[in-house]
């Protein structure tokens, strides 16, 4: 059962910098800045150019990453998804 | 406008015009000596103005007018003219300064490299800035630092020092008399005398510098020192800008640049003097 | 300086400025701040040779505006996500649609609030789109509320929690109570979509509204900017059949007196190419509204007080029948 799929904006739109483990990310269509932590800049560069839904992100950061508990992992991707959507790095499809 | 002066502070030239002779004589005198507006073009201008037609002469209410205005800023008495003055460049800053990306912040500079203190309002920046000023430090400015977009370095813009109630004592015992403006009484912060920069600060106004130390200070609590993360300095100095989020990309590198570049602490201290032995001792643990 | 003349001149022939010393700058940049035009000034002065200070301060100028359009089109594709489910055209208005459609009309510009228009029929449905997507109410209080939604042609203003930017909802462009009464259905039908979904007017429509926002809609309080982008509007499309187009949708809309007038002030003070046609001789009138429109001097401000007071009566008056002005007034003081 799939949920909502959302795509980011090519990578060119974003200037990061890491700082101290956060990511300051400024988003070039909005004029925003954003501070993110852990997994929010990994979901964006998850999605990269191809559209996901969360299981689908889950999956491609199973790849990349060493992660824990994945079973649990699907809810907190969709939640964050949802946040990046309203601060406008994602948009829904 | 009936009387006007023109000068410069740092980068910047403002031509400041007033209904009434007294706010513009004591600009005139606590500034005498500070240079033309480049290209004699004032980057911006202040009114100082009745606030109602026959208000200019039956208590007589200035009310702060300029480029850049704040629609529900209060009038002020004459008798508080030079603070109206200044109040108005301080908003011509505010509102519509876009070269420089700008923070409510005092910058002392020694050897090239710059110390910028930073906090909340009555956080005592003033008064820190006007005491390194007359303690081996050169003045940038004591309201607004000025971080150059391109290069990353402070550009000095040393105003008249606002010096509020106990602050206008300690430094009346340090400082000549000349160098003060008139004592104002009952603003809206309570008492107010302006402190005029040394000359070396006035001289050295277009010498910019590196940024070597960011400070959180706060008066009147234990000595204590706490080092502060790079992105928590980034949040903090976002608020205590006017203008990032109007500079964008540029904003965001000069600022990422500055915390990326000078190390980061909150300093509590309980009086002037620790709180300056405090901190040359953090300058000279700088250079190791 | 005593009105805005050497400003409008500037614009219009900015080889007039190399005749300006350092008081002359001065007092043209306090008076294009006024009027809102700083960034108008600075891209028609773009290349020029400058003295350093002026040079710097049209450079900050320039940027500031181009940072300023980011936040006013990033807003409006925002709005547009919110509003995307409803299936609606969506019409963007005045500085953001300029922008949004690329027109030298957005050069400088400064763009204050996202105004849109949409059908009156989906109103209801707008409000609860934008509501669920973290824009909330400026004027809360029933009166304000109330006051909106009968007399005035828009929903009252909303504001974009997390953004901290306002949107001004639109389902006519005059108010109702206004005499002329546009043809709403006409513009939204003779509509230009845009890349993204969103849709701005005509190019007769837009500057038959540019026209009824100059007079119609104020006092003409920053009455020479509002010219402006109908001079550059008008530039840009200008050609026969479009002057044709032009008269036959300001007579559609019952807007021909204001557009022949607007066509005129713009001939008479930025050199405008106009349809002698449709722009009309010279009315009784024309020059009152010229001193009115260049009624600010060298430090800013608006001079004659007297004509500046009239107007603002007057502009009230056209809004609003003289009966529902004394009713909003007494309201308000009471308030």
């Amino acid at each position: 059962m799939s949920g909502p799929r959302y795509r980011a904006d090519s990578i060119e739109k974003r200037r990061i910098v890491r700082l101290d483990g956060l990511t300051l990310l400024f988003h070039r269509p909005s004029g925003i800045t954003h501070i993110l932590s852990v997994p929010a800049p990994e979901i964006l560069e998850a999605l990269g150019d191809e559209p996901a839904d969360a299981a689908g992100i889950v999956s491609r950061l199973a790849a990349r990453h060493d992660m824990a508990d994945i079973a649990e992992a699907e809810p907190v991707v969709a939640a964050r998804l949802s946040e990046l959507e309203a601060a406008g790095l994602v948009e829904r499809l | 406008m009936k009387h006007a002066i023109s000068l410069r502070i740092g980068p910047f030239g403002f031509r400041v015009g007033s209904a009434w002779p007294e706010p513009i004589i004591a600009l005139a005198h606590l500034y005498h000596g500070y240079p033309a507006p480049h290209d004699r073009v004032a980057d911006f201008s202040v009114r100082l103005e009745p606030e109602r037609p026959w208000r200019r002469w039956l208590r007589p209410s200035v009310a702060i007018r300029g480029d850049f205005m704040l629609s529900d800023a209060a009038p002020m008495a004459l008798a508080h003219g030079l603070l109206a003055a200044e109040m108005g460049m301080n908003l011509q800053m505010a509102l519509g300064q876009r070269r420089y990306l700008l923070l409510h912040a005092a910058t002392v500079e020694r050897d090239g490299r710059a110390l910028l203190l930073t906090g909340e309002s009555g956080a005592g920046k003033s008064t820190l800035a006007a005491l390194l000023g007359e303690h081996g430090w050169r003045l940038m400015g004591d309201e607004f630092a000025l971080l150059d977009l391109d290069r990353g370095l402070f550009h000095s813009f040393p105003r008249a020092i606002s010096l509020k109630n106990g602050a206008i004592a300690l430094m009346e015992a340090q400082v000549p008399a000349s160098r003060f403006g008139p004592r104002l009484e009952s603003t809206p912060k309570g008492a107010i005398r302006h402190l005029r920069p040394g000359d070396g600060a006035i001289a050295d106004m277009d010498k910019p510098a590196r940024p070597a130390m960011i400070l959180f200070p706060r008066f009147g609590f234990e000595r204590a020192v706490r080092p502060v993360l790079g992105a928590e300095a980034f949040v903090r100095l976002t608020q205590a800008s006017t203008n990032y989020v109007a500079l964008g990309e540029p904003g965001f590198m000069a600022l990422t640049g500055l915390v990326g570049q000078a190390p980061a602490r909150a300093i509590d201290y309980p009086d002037g003097e620790s709180a300056i032995a405090l901190i040359e001792q953090l300058w000279a643990e700088l250079k190791r | 300086m005593r009105d805005a003349r050497p400003l409008v001149r500037a614009l219009v022939d900015p080889v007039s400025v190399d005749r300006f010393d350092g008081a002359d700058w001065t007092a043209v940049i306090a008076c294009a701040r006024a009027e809102s035009l700083i960034g108008g000034l600075a891209h028609r002065l773009e290349g020029r040779y400058l003295p350093d200070a002026v040079a710097d301060l049209m450079a900050d100028a320039r940027r500031s505006a181009a940072q300023a359009r980011v936040h006013a089109l990033w807003e409006a594709e925002m709005a547009g996500r919110a509003l995307a489910g409803l299936n609606i055209p969506v019409i963007l208005l005045k500085g953001t649609a300029y922008a949004a459609a690329g027109l030298d009309a957005a050069d400088g510009r400064s763009i204050g609030d996202l105004d849109i228009l949409v059908p009156r029929t989906a109103l209801d449905r707008v409000e609860e789109a934008l509501l669920t997507a973290g824009w909330e109410w400026v004027k809360d209080n029933a009166y304000d509320q109330l006051y909106y939604r009968r007399w005035m042609h828009e929903l009252p203003p909303m504001i974009h929690r997390g953004r901290d930017r306002m949107i001004d909802v639109h389902h006519t462009i005059l108010p109702p109570t206004a005499r002329p009464k546009p043809d709403v259905e006409a513009l939204i039908e003779d509509s230009v979509a845009l890349a993204n979904g969103l849709r701005v007017l005509s190019p007769p429509d837009k500057i038959v509204h540019a026209a009824a926002h100059l007079f119609a809609d104020g006092d003409l309080a920053g009455g020479l900017r509002n010219l402006w982008d109908i001079d550059r509007l008008v530039r840009r499309y200008d050609a026969p059949a479009f002057r044709d187009r032009l008269a036959e949708r300001a007579r559609l809309h019952g807007l021909s007196s204001h557009v022949a007038r607007a066509l005129r002030l713009a001939r008479s003070l930025y050199e405008t190419p106009v349809d002698p046609h449709l722009a009309g001789r010279e009315r009784l009138g024309d020059g009152l509204f010229e001193r009115r429109l260049l009624a600010r001097d060298g430090w800013g401000r608006e001079c004659s007080k007297l004509l500046r007071f009239s107007f603002y009566v007057r502009s009230h008056w056209i809004r609003m029948p003289p009966l529902l002005l004394a009713r909003h007034l007494w309201n308000k003081a009471r308030a």
